[in-house]
């Protein structure tokens, strides 16, 4: 009966995204139906192909795991595209002919620069958290996942979001807000999506076994939860029509400004922050084999990251409109909370007390180990670079881009890698992954990249910020924009060749995956042996 | 009072006052004289658990058992 029902709702979708595609005014917006009526035919048939058929008896006994192993193949693919698009912009900034007379305006830097930051941040970074989610909250709940097929709506859901979000910025369709930029339709379907996955995860957690709701859980609830509402108020914008892709915001002006930068930080620090340090919580325990080190400590973290990160937005907007003393509590926060970061590096860190010769031994420990140190770096840069005298040199340079950079590809990127190769062999029933070298090759890899990366842009950016402020004696700027530009070539190429390095280590990694799903460990690599 | 200035004075001064009792509330609670089994006992929740289990208290059986019952499909 609820086929029938189901086949209906697909029948009108159907409809609507043909009345879309017809009247659409805009080509995303166009591009979108079609897309839409793609997907709405395909499930049509499939549900209709299954219907008063007997039905497929699920094992319900054992923890959900094909939805896991669905959300780790889907990292690994968006993690090469979202790396491989940034490599592209990277050589485009090197070298503006890259921007192709015959792609535009498609594969222009401006277009292509949102692809990459989403592609890594919610598609390479999204799926980690929410197969890690899925994964986690099983295990330390001891029970299965709560919803039934529930979970794989929110994967495909997801990835239905991505894949619109992802079409829309090539097609021109952007409510230009940094980190949010999918226009108001895709931002709907989102919330349906993420008020699943939270029901999802909240349901196992009251179906729990376990009396107490473990440290990890806590940081994931605590993404889910805070991601919800910052993407309902930052998107909180009328269409101009219900058949174009535009839109307009509610906020204005200065107070549009802070809303973004309130969502645009808590994305960094709830996203990037509590939710990778959810999967850390589990996964570095997990592979040293100890319980972290002080689980006072943990939930002392989890406290202070959630009641200091959400004040930390207005330092993106020093000397702006934004009032003073908003921008001076921004700072005052930002620096905070740097001691409870570095308290969960320590925490991290010293959960190998005891093991630390398993770094010698085990890449994957030695790839957490770079990504709580990275964790570290950056969460001491971040509140230095808050401070407004600092900032008042940094911002606006690559030095933030190669702060974010090294947040993202050393703790975000270095995790979610140590991740995927903890669960690959565990989900297919394989003893470890096809081969351990390759890992160790995809740390140096992926080490060496990020140094490169930070290291010119370290570089490029503070000589960039003095050139801007640099005066002659009559107090003229001595520097135009454009000398700048030219002189930060160098670095630029540097930084490109970096990303190359990280590229090439993910496709390792990919194919690494790929051999231990397909084939079982034929190479038996000793896991490092002790020199003699 | 207009809405804004009366929100305005209204976190600054009381909410404020109550986020801030709550987050050293939770510091005072972590560190509360005989946590430290319950602590201990959170923190190896990672180790159980390997396969979804049969007894009443949620716990794997073995490692051992675990381990084999690991391979779903």
């Amino acid at each position: 009966m609820l086929n029938y029902v189901k086949l209906a709702v697909l029948g009108v979708i159907f409809l609507v995204a043909a009345l879309g595609a017809n009247w659409g005014r805009d080509l995303a917006y166009q591009v979108h139906a079609l897309i839409i009526m793609a997907v709405s035919a395909g499930l049509f048939v499939w549900v209709l192909r299954n219907t008063d058929e007997p039905g497929v008896k699920v094992d319900e006994s054992g923890y959900m795991d094909g939805v896991v192993r669905a959300g780790v193949i889907a990292t690994g693919f968006w993690g090469v595209v979202g790396f491989l698009v940034g490599v592209v912009i990277a050589f485009q900034l090197a070298f503006p002919v890259l921007n192709f007379e015959w792609a535009q305006p498609f594969a222009n830097f401006g277009r292509l620069r949102p692809l990459h930051t989403s592609a890594v941040i919610f598609a390479f970074g999204g799926n980690a958290l929410i197969m890690s989610s899925f994964y986690i909250v099983q295990r330390t709940s001891g029970a299965r996942l709560f919803g039934g097929n529930l979970a794989w709506f929110v994967f495909w859901g997801y990835q239905l979001f991505i894949v619109l979000a992802a079409t829309g910025y090539l097609l021109g369709a952007t409510q230009s807000k940094e980190y949010a930029e999918p226009e108001w339709y895709v931002d709907i379907w989102l919330t349906i999506v993420w008020v699943a996955f939270l029901l999802v995860f909240l349901g196992t957690i009251f179906m729990r076994k376990e009396k107490h709701i473990y440290v990890a859980n806590w940081f994931l609830l605590s993404f889910i939860v805070t991601v919800a509402m910052l993407h309902i108020v930052n998107n909180l914008s009328i269409p101009v029509s219900i058949w174009g892709s535009k839109s307009v915001q509610v906020f204005a002006g200065v107070q549009d400004a802070m809303t973004q930068w309130w969502y645009g930080h808590n994305a960094v620090g709830f996203f990037l922050t509590a939710g990778f340090l959810g999967m850390m919580y589990y996964y570095v325990p997990k592979q040293a084999g100890r319980p972290v080190y002080s689980y006072k400590l943990s939930i002392i973290h989890f406290w202070a990251l959630t009641f200091l990160y959400i004040w930390a937005g207005p330092h993106h907007l020093h000397y702006t409109a934004l009032p003073e003393w908003a921008s001076t509590l921004g700072m005052v926060f930002s620096i905070i909370l740097w001691m409870p970061s570095w308290g969960g590096m320590i925490n991290g860190l010293m959960t190998l007390q005891g093991a630390w010769d398993k770094l010698r031994t085990d890449p994957i420990i030695r790839m957490m180990v770079i990504s709580l140190a990275f964790y570290g770096m950056s969460t001491f840069e971040g509140p230095m670079m808050s401070i407004k005298a600092v900032n008042s040199l940094s911002h606006y340079t690559d030095w933030t881009i190669g702060h974010v950079h090294s947040g993202a590809l050393g703790w975000n990127g270095m995790i979610t890698f140590a991740a995927l190769y903890f669960l690959t062999p565990k989900l297919w029933g394989r003893a470890q992954m096809y081969s351990v070298s390759a890992i160790n090759l995809h740390f140096w890899l992926a080490t060496i990249g990020i140094v490169l990366y930070a290291a010119s842009m370290w570089v490029t950016g503070i000589m960039e910020g003095l050139m801007w402020r640099e005066v002659d004696a009559q107090g003229f700027l001595v520097n135009s924009f454009a000398d700048t530009v030219s002189a930060k070539f160098p670095m630029y190429v540097v930084r490109g060749l970096g990303g190359v390095l990280y590229l090439t280590g993910s496709i390792i990694m990919v194919w690494n995956m790929w051999m231990t799903i397909r084939g079982g460990a034929k190479v038996h690599a000793p896991v490092g042996v002790p020199a003699e | 009072m207009e809405t804004y200035s009366f929100m305005r004075e209204l976190a600054d001064s009381w909410v404020l006052l109550l986020m801030t009792l709550f987050f050293l509330g939770t510091i005072v609670w972590a560190f509360r004289p005989g946590s430290r089994g319950v602590h201990d006992d959170a923190g190896s929740i990672p180790f159980r658990n390997e396969s979804i289990a049969q007894d009443s208290k949620g716990r794997a059986e073995s490692p051992a058992d675990a381990k084999t019952s690991e391979r779903v499909k």
